[in-house]
Formats: structure tokens, sequence, C-alpha cells
């Protein structure tokens, strides 16, 4: 039986009631006014002395008895047909225990695609033992760059084989069509046309993206271990759920004959959900040689093909009044998951701004390179870099301060108040005073820097998932253990699981022990979309909950008075006039032990389903060298309640630092003429390091969304989305040009700088003058 | 990695005695050559482990110069009081290369003699020119890294910084081999163009070792190393210079300009020097020496942003060597 139940919901200090129905079972919703002692407080994460001593074990960490390592040989070509292979040498290697081949006659898409694998004795005989395969390729004409897979005489990626399936349904609106390699989705709003004919002030412009590889510290990666037809699987994953989903299928297993770990892992960021051929190859080779096999990636395996953010060329026009209001926004854009899905960028165009008319076409186009995978955020920093640029664009052409001219268009209202606190957090903002500003810093050789300030904003959603159980067991001790099988991708799941359970049932936090990363333990989601906070957190409160609930019980029994008189705090159970410990009370507990299972109950009402974010970037741009130097980015996000706000600026500072990373160095580079990457290492794939990490400023924006019995919501991803978008927009203000394609790398800025002196010589425009005292 | 073995000699001689049978490599920092052998581009039979031989470990100030030893590490050299004060390009060059970890470990002559950077000839897919294939990759390919002087018919660039500073001071190499014979060599003269022979870098024979190399006094003079990276630790410049002025008064009477990173050998700028000499240090003729320094570049389908780069670190380095700028 729902119950009604008012909480206090809102933001920055603007709170209003709201009636929620919560079902049976669940605690009465921590709101606006709730005090609470450990959620909420800055905790260390609980694993942190296990992971900086080494105690705590990675996949890459496992070591079993008798456990072989496994390699695996891949295709070089970006397009082939396995038309034979030979192991016999390998086989015959000592040391050699088991050998995989692909069937012969398959074609081959990419580069990086698996051909062959051993399991042997130590990494260094699997590899040896790989260069005695001999393999006979019929190399086949191929396309990496989707550009020109574009063009009607482009080879066909799947010539004769069906499409890959798009993860996501098309919206209900959108039109589909496939031809050649491309697959295009047109999803219209309004009368577009019209629109534009209404509006006064036009900007359009193309805007480019790379592709970026996630580059996890720990590589892909399992170790399968067969056990009779009991599968155990550990796996560097985000899913473990999903991993045993897959290799019960690929097994014909049942569920409960497979078992999946992860303890701790070492990043994920959206490459690792599947299974993988990491974990059921591995798994084929145990069972050939009888023996566990660890299969992890090398860090070129990593780098060459283990998923990736595809890459963008967005089309993108706006249209606006006078006043600033946006009347119709028009994106054309294209991209390269290679075989996979998801290179689509419409999501900031589609959820930001207001508009009567609103056109998206985006098109996948497939290409000979490893699938893509999800990628913090996907498509929403492509997406952002576009159209927050644009913004800014239009904002020059108004004459308006870019900070109005968003909040008079933003669907979200709570980033309306999130971007006047970032103004007032800003000095440099204000410095500019709206308008773009002379730029600082002349005189001398330091006068070739030029600094500048930009923001931008971005958007993401509040996302779920219903299956997820926590399980509680109180020991006689009075120990409590909270289980929940999903695994801590780094956000600190583990030290909030703990938090929740201390703050509800009166506890230490050191009375809580936690278990994860195990599907024998009850179901948890895979860490995609923000949702594991928001699924987890919730569970954790609603089991603890009913902990509390069945222990008044044995508590009313022992203080003889009736349960709903027993209150349970800091002080233990309290009935009538006296107190039991909390420790009294679990001794009394009948049998071994309590256990309890809490689902997550549906989301109830709340505020708003998206969430904001602005974020402003001060940046030094060297106009000589092109060097960008990215000083400060200041980052106003909603947090909803943070549970734990240390790691809650964790994942602040990730998101930035991954970012800037995206904004100024990384990117997958193909060699044109062979298709093949020449960049798979750490090397020449560049990553931002310690010196060009900027200064990183957490403003958590208080906001109180409702929904569920915590107000938490997952920050996962929402600190990376607008990050490129506002160093664009901070480099364009240093120096009145605009970078439009990423990384913004020094030769890129270069042209920028040149490319705008030409156009100035070329034409008086009504912006010349600022455009002068802007350009060195 | 294929297996190897592992040979630890105590004297320079020995040293050269175990690499001339061509099938072994040299090994001092071992950073260099443990990434070609992990890439799988080398697979040298046997490693011969330069750190146990205490004669290449010194570092010294000698009368008529700078005395460095082949196995001083970078971090050593970056610290050394005397290459600070009377040779600050070199300090600062042995200072800005690679990391904090890498300076602790990576040796003068080993950087000398590190191998390209070019991602065609660091990757086993590519059979590439330098490779004994057929094709440089990248002259119309990746180019971005690649040569804007001196190209062809391979367009790496040489990768070594420790090279562009002591080109800039005319240093000697002293290279032993097996018998107790020795020579010694220019640097202008030890490293080798393209053109001449486009599998090497250098002329080191098999069975060579370089056990010191003096960077000569040169008093009165003034200089500085700048470079240009994309990110501002663990990277390649896109460009880096290093300077030598010898004043009087305000006028140069003597330059020495290098660019590093521009051509497949440290590239003696002499538009550069020529432009300086007799001139009072100045930006204007900070400016002209910048402008010089580039003329006749030939950059690629991908990196002709190295130009306008060059010129304003050329113009920069410059001013720093005279003590007017940063």
């Amino acid at each position: 039986m729902a119950r009604k139940h008012t909480i206090q919901a809102g933001y920055d200090g603007r709170l209003e009631p709201i009636t929620v129905h919560l079902p049976d079972g669940e605690p009465e919703p921590w709101d606006a006014q709730s005090k609470l002692r450990i959620v909420g407080r800055p905790v260390p994460r609980l694993d942190a002395v296990a992971k900086v001593t080494g105690r705590a074990k990675y996949t890459q960490d496992v070591m079993l008895p008798g456990m072989l390592y496994g390699r695996f040989l891949r295709c070089p070509h970006p397009a082939a047909r396995l038309r034979g292979i030979d192991v016999s040498r390998a086989k015959a290697y000592p040391g050699v225990k088991a050998v995989w081949t692909e069937k012969v006659g398959r074609k081959l898409h990419y580069q990086g695609q698996e051909v062959a694998a051993v399991a042997a004795i130590s990494a260094d005989v699997a590899e040896e033992a790989l260069r005695l395969i001999q393999v006979d390729y019929e190399e086949r004409p191929f396309v990496v760059d989707a550009t020109k897979a574009m063009a009607p005489d482009a080879p066909l990626v799947f010539a004769d084989e069906k499409l890959p399936d798009a993860e996501d349904a098309p919206p209900p609106r959108a039109k589909v069509t496939a031809k050649g390699n491309v697959r295009s989705t047109v999803e219209t709003e309004g009368d577009l046309e019209a629109a534009f004919a209404e509006a006064e002030v036009i900007v359009e412009g193309t805007y480019r993206t790379q592709v970026q590889v996630h580059s996890a510290l720990e590589p892909h990666g399992s170790v399968a271990r067969w056990e009779g037809d009991e599968l155990t699987v550990w796996s560097s994953t985000q899913a473990t759920f999903g991993v045993r989903e897959q290799l019960a299928a690929a097994f014909k297993l049942p569920k409960n004959k497979v078992r999946v770990l992860c303890e701790y892992m070492g990043g994920g960021f959206g490459a690792k959900f599947s299974a993988g051929p990491w974990s059921i190859v591995a798994a084929k080779l145990a069972r050939e040689a009888r023996a566990p096999v660890k299969m992890m990636l090398t860090r070129h395996d990593e780098q060459l093909c283990s998923g990736n953010r595809p890459d963008s060329v967005q089309w993108l026009k706006l249209g606006a009044k006078r006043d600033g209001t946006l009347v119709a926004i028009h994106l054309k854009s294209y991209g390269t998951p290679g075989v996979g899905t998801g290179a689509g960028t419409g999501g900031p165009v589609s959820a930001l701004y207001k508009a009567k008319a609103r056109r998206v076409e985006e098109a996948d186009v497939f290409t000979n390179t490893r699938a893509a995978e999800a990628f913090r955020a996907p498509g929403h920093p492509q997406g952002c870099f576009a159209l927050e640029q644009a913004m800014d664009e239009l904002a020059q052409k108004l004459g308006m301060d870019p900070i109005e001219l968003r909040k008079k268009n933003l669907q979200n209202p709570v980033q309306v108040a999130e971007l006047d606190r970032g103004r007032a957090e800003v000095p440099a903002w204000k410095d500019r005073g709206g308008k773009l500003s002379p730029p600082s810093g002349a005189g001398g050789p330091r006068g070739d820097v030029r600094r500048g300030v930009g923001m931008a904003c971005g958007v993401w959603y509040k996302f779920y998932s219903q299956a997820t159980q926590v399980e509680i067991e109180v020991h006689k001790d009075g120990r409590v253990e909270v289980k929940n099988g999903a695994q801590d991708i780094g956000t600190g799941t583990r030290t909030y699981m703990a938090q929740i359970a201390a703050e509800e049932l009166g506890l230490p936090l050191e009375a809580v022990t936690v278990r994860l990363g195990d599907t024998n333990l009850p179901v948890g989601p895979g860490s995609g979309g923000s949702i594991t906070t928001p699924s987890i957190a919730p569970t954790v409160r609603a089991a603890a909950y009913q902990v509390g609930q069945k222990l008044k019980e044995v508590a009313a029994g022992l203080l003889k008075v009736p349960a709903e008189q027993v209150t349970l705090g800091e002080e233990g159970f309290r009935g009538g006039a006296k107190t039991m410990t909390w420790k009294q009370v679990c001794s009394r507990l009948p049998g071994d032990k309590l256990t309890v299972v809490a689902s997550r109950a549906k989301d109830y009402e709340g505020l708003r389903d998206r969430m904001g974010g602005v974020q402003f970037a001060e940046v030094e741009v060297d106009t000589r060298t092109g060097v960008v130097r990215v000083v400060r980015m200041t980052v106003v996000q909603d947090f909803g309640r943070p549970l734990n706000p240390l790691t809650a600026e964790s994942q602040i500072n990730g998101g930035v630092i991954q970012g800037v990373s995206y904004a100024l160095f990384e990117d997958r580079l193909l060699d044109r003429h062979t298709g093949q990457m020449v960049n798979p290492n750490l090397e020449a794939y560049k990553i931002l390091t310690v010196n060009d990490c900027p200064e990183i400023r957490a403003v958590m924006f208080d906001v109180h969304p409702g929904f569920n019995n915590t107000g938490a919501i997952g920050l996962g991803e929402p600190p990376t989305v607008p990050t490129a978008a506002a160093i664009a927009n901070a480099i364009a203000d240093a120096i009145g040009a605009r970078v439009r394609e990423l990384p913004m790398t020094p030769d890129r800025v270069l042209a920028a700088i040149a490319g705008a002196r030409g156009e100035k010589r070329a034409q008086a425009t009504p912006d010349q003058d600022h455009d002068q005292r802007k350009t060195p | 990695m294929n297996p190897f073995e592992y040979v630890q000699p105590q004297s320079a001689d020995q040293a050269a005695g175990l690499v001339s049978d061509g099938k072994a490599m040299l090994k001092a920092g071992g950073i260099d050559l443990l990434d070609q052998m992990k890439e799988g581009t080398i697979a040298p039979a046997r490693l011969v482990n330069l750190n146990a031989v205490r004669e290449l470990r010194s570092l010294r100030a000698e009368a008529n110069g700078l005395r460095v030893g082949a196995t001083v590490t970078l971090a050593e050299l970056a610290a050394h009081d005397g290459a600070r004060h009377d040779f600050t390009a070199l300090a600062e060059a042995a200072g800005s290369a690679a990391t904090p970890q890498i300076r602790n470990v990576a040796t003068v002559g080993g950087n000398l003699c590190q191998r390209p950077r070019c991602w065609y000839f660091r990757s086993a897919e590519f059979d590439c020119l330098k490779k004994g294939g057929t094709v440089c990759f990248a002259q119309a390919g990746e180019n971005r890294y690649h040569a804007i002087f001196g190209g062809g018919p391979s367009y790496i660039v040489h990768a070594s910084t420790m090279a562009t500073a002591l080109s800039a001071w005319d240093a000697r190499l002293h290279l032993a081999s097996p018998g107790g014979k020795s020579r010694e060599v220019a640097i202008a003269d030890f490293f080798v163009l393209p053109k001449v022979d486009e599998t090497r870098e250098n002329i080191l024979k098999p069975g060579e070792v370089i056990t010191d190399i003096l960077v000569p006094a040169q008093p009165g003079t003034r200089s500085a190393y700048r470079a240009v990276k994309e990110r501002q630790v663990y990277d390649w410049p896109l460009g880096e210079v290093a300077v030598v002025l010898k004043l009087h008064g305000q006028v140069v009477e003597r330059a020495q300009v290098v660019l590093g990173a521009a051509a497949p050998v440290p590239w003696r700028a002499q538009g550069a020097e020529q432009a300086l000499v007799g001139k009072p240090v100045s930006a204007e003729t900070a400016r002209r020496a910048g402008e010089a320094a580039v003329v006749g570049a030939k950059p690629l389908g991908g990196n002709a942003y190295k130009v306008p780069l060059f010129q304003a670190l050329v113009e920069r380095t410059v001013l720093a060597a005279a003590g007017l700028g940063a």
C-alpha cells in the first residue's frame, strides 16, 4: 500500500513541497531538510589503503594454481578474408597448452580483429608461439575514413552481411534509411523552413571531432576457470551481470553455472560492458587446456581494438530573433562507429535549448575500424563542441552576453541558476564584461600569450535500473554486511553503500562491511548512463530501513513495548524509558543472522529528469606556437545529494581531466593509405598528464531532486560533457578565431590564427574592430 | 620479446669487443632499446649492458671543457653546476627531455644514439625504408611530426634533444673500438642524412662505443635551449632550438643556432647565425634570425605549422640566450 509523504525539493534554496507516493518497504525520503550524520560527509574511500598498497586485487592481479596465459593473434589488415591458418608449429611449441582459431573463410572487418589465440605457461611463451602461426589472408578493399566511406564507389564494409543492430531504438518520429555504408536517422520537430524564414540572425558552421580511445589504466581482460560444467570468470568489467548473461549464452549454460567476479576495476568509461573475446576465448582455451587461463589485452591491443568514441563531422545552423530567442536548430552530423553503432551527436541539440523547430539528421558511417563502444556520455562532448561554439558565435553576432543568450533559451531552469552562480564564481568572466574583451598579457615575449575565458553548458539524464537488489545480513555479534553484485567502476560505490547502511541503522561506518562485484550476490546494474548510484544507493537504504524495522520488532519484545514505539538511533534501540544497544539486540536474534533483500522501488515524484551543469575554462594561448594551456576549469554541476563529497568531487576531476585531454591531445590516427593505426600506444596517443592538468574548481550546486529515498543522482558522465566546448570558447576569446576541430593542437590553433588574419584582409566585417583587438 | 643473452662488461674495450659481431646491441639506460624490443622491431641476440663500466660514468669540468661520460644520466647533467653555469643550453636540454623518471635512467650517449620516433619506423606493421623496405610511409602519410629540412628519401626527425644542444656547442665524441683503439669525431660529422644512408642516423660502426663527449670551453658565451611540446611533460618536442652566442658588449661575434625535431639530423640554421653576427641582439635582430632560420624549409602535407613555430622558437631562444627573454 503506497503511502503519501511530503518532501522539500528544489534547488539553490528555492524549495517547494512535493507530495510523493511511497511504496511499501520504502523509508521516508531524505530531502533538503534532512540532517544526516555520515551520508554527505567527506569519507575517504574504504578501499583507498588496499588500492595504494596493492592489496586490492584487480583482474590483472588474479593468480590461480596452474593458470595459463593467453594472447591473441590479430588481423593486421583493415579488411580481409581468412583464407587459411596453420597453427601446427604453435601447437607444438614447448609450453603451449591450447590454441583457438577463427573459422577459415570468415571475413575480417578491421585491423586488430582476433584471428587466433594461444594459452601457454607464460605470456612470453604465448607471444613466441603466436609468431609461429601462418595465416593466409585474402586482402580486400577497405575504407577507414567516414567521409570517404560515404562516396558512392566506396568499398562496402558489410557487402553481403547484415548491418549491426542499432543500440537504441530510433525516436518515434525519426525516419531511418540505410544505403551503402551509411545508416541515417532524421527527426524533425515543427516547421523548420518557416522557422528559419522567421529568424533574424543565423549562424552556421562545420565542426569536427576525433576518435577517442578509452585507454583505461587496466586493459580489458579476464581469467576463466572451469570446475566441471561451472564457469568462473574474473573480469575487468563494468557489468558483472551483463558478462554473466553473455557467457551463459555463449556456452549454453544456465546462469547459475556462471559466476563473474570483479572486486576492483581499473577503469572502463563505457568500453567494458561485454564479455568480449578476452572472456569467451579465455574460457574456450581453459576448457581445452583443462586449466585456468588469464587473457589480458596488451596496451597495444587496448589502444588498437578495444573500443572508442566515434568521430564526427557536424554541420550546425541556428536561427534566432534579434532578442536572442532561438527559433530554429538544424544539425546534420555523421561519424564512424567503425563496424559498430552509435556515432550520433544530436543529444545536446535536442535537450539543451528551446526552439519552435528543430531537425536532427545523424548518420552512422560504417568503416573498416574496430566497433565503437559507449564512451562517457556518448555523443554529448561531440555535440556540445559544435552547439556551444555556435551559441557563442550567435551571441557575438547578436552583441549579446553569451550567458544571457543561453539563459533565455535553456530548457532546464536549474541550469539558468547555475549560469548565474558560475558568473559569480569566475572573476575572469566578470572582467570580460559579458562581451568579448581585449586580451591581457601585453608586452615582452609574454605578449605572445593571450588569455581567454569561455563557458559551455552540458546536459545529461537521470536514469536508474529497477533490476537492482541489495541484501543486508546482520549477524548476532552486530556485524552488518551489505551486498550487491555490481562492480564499483571507481566512483566509490563501496564507500557510499557502507555510509548509507550505517546512517540508516545508527551505526559507525566501521560496523558495516560491503561485498560487491560478484554475480553470486544480488543483482545490480551495469555502470552505464550514470545509473549505478541512483540504482544502488536507494536500494541500500530501503534494505537498511527494512532491517531496522525487523530489529525494532525484536527490540520491542525485549523492551516490552509495542514495535511502533521503538526508535533506532546512535544510542541503539529505545522504547519507553529503556535503551538497548545495537549489539544487545542483535545477540538476541533468532537463528544465526537476519537477512533482508530489498529491491529498487520505482522512482516516485520529483523535480526534473535532466541534469544541467556548466563549465568555465580559463586558458592561455601562445599565439606564436599554438600551444594551449588550460589554467583553470570551474565546474558548476547539479549534484543531487552528494553521498560523499570526496568521491563526488573525484567524478568532477576525472570528467574534466578526460575532457581537457579530449580537447587538446587525444586522437586515434590511422594511416590514410594502409588503414592501419599509427599510434596504438600511450606515447603517440597522447593523454593529459600532470603538467597539463588545470586547477579544477568544483562548485556543488544544491539540487534536491526527489525521485528516490536518498536524493542521489549519477555523476559519472555530466562532468565531461561541456569541457571541450568551454575550452574552445575560451580559445576563441583568447585569439579571436575559432578552432572548429578537435583536438585543438598547435597546428590547428596556428591555422585558425592565420585563417583569421587572411579573412580580415579579405573582407571588412562589422566585427572587424573587435577582431583586430583580439588577433595578435 | 625474444630470449637474449645479457652481458655486463667492466670496460669500454670489453664492451666494444662484445658488440663487434653485429648481433649484439649496447644497452645503457635501456629506454629506447627496450621500446624497440617490445614493439618487435628488433630482436638482438645479446645485450651488452654498459652500466658497470665505470670509465663511462664520469662528469667533470676540465681545462678545455666539460667532459661528459657516455652513461652520465640526463638528470645528472641537468643538475651539474658547471654545466648549468657555463653550458646553460646543454643543462636546460638535459632537464627538458622526457620525464623525471626517464631522465634518472636515460644516458647522454644513449640519447645521442636513439633511433627515430617515427610511428612507421616504430611499428612492426610497416616495412619502411629505414627498416630495409622501399617506402617512406611518412612522406605522403601521417607526417605531422616529421622533417621540414633535410628530408628524403626518409623524412624522420632526429629524436635526440642532447644532439641538438651538443651540436650548438660543437661537441666532440670519443669512440672506442676493440683492441683499445679509439677515434674522435666532431658532432657535426657524427650524424648521417638519409640521402647518405637511410637505414642509419650516425656513423657508429659495429663494435664502436661512445666513451665520452667533450663540450669545448667557449669563454664569454651565453646560451639557451627552448622546446615546444604539445604536452608539457612526457612528450617529444614539435620543435626545439639551442642557441650559443659569443657577445662583445651587445654585439654578436659568433652565433650557433641548431634546430632539433626539424630534420633527420641536428639542423644547423646557418642563415639565422649569419643574421645575428655583427649585430646587437634585439627584438628586431632576433626576429630576423627567426625568419632566416626557416628559409628553405620544405614542409610535407601535415607539418607546415612547424615553419612559423620554428621561426618563433628561434626568435625566443636567441633573446633568452642574450638574457633578454623568458
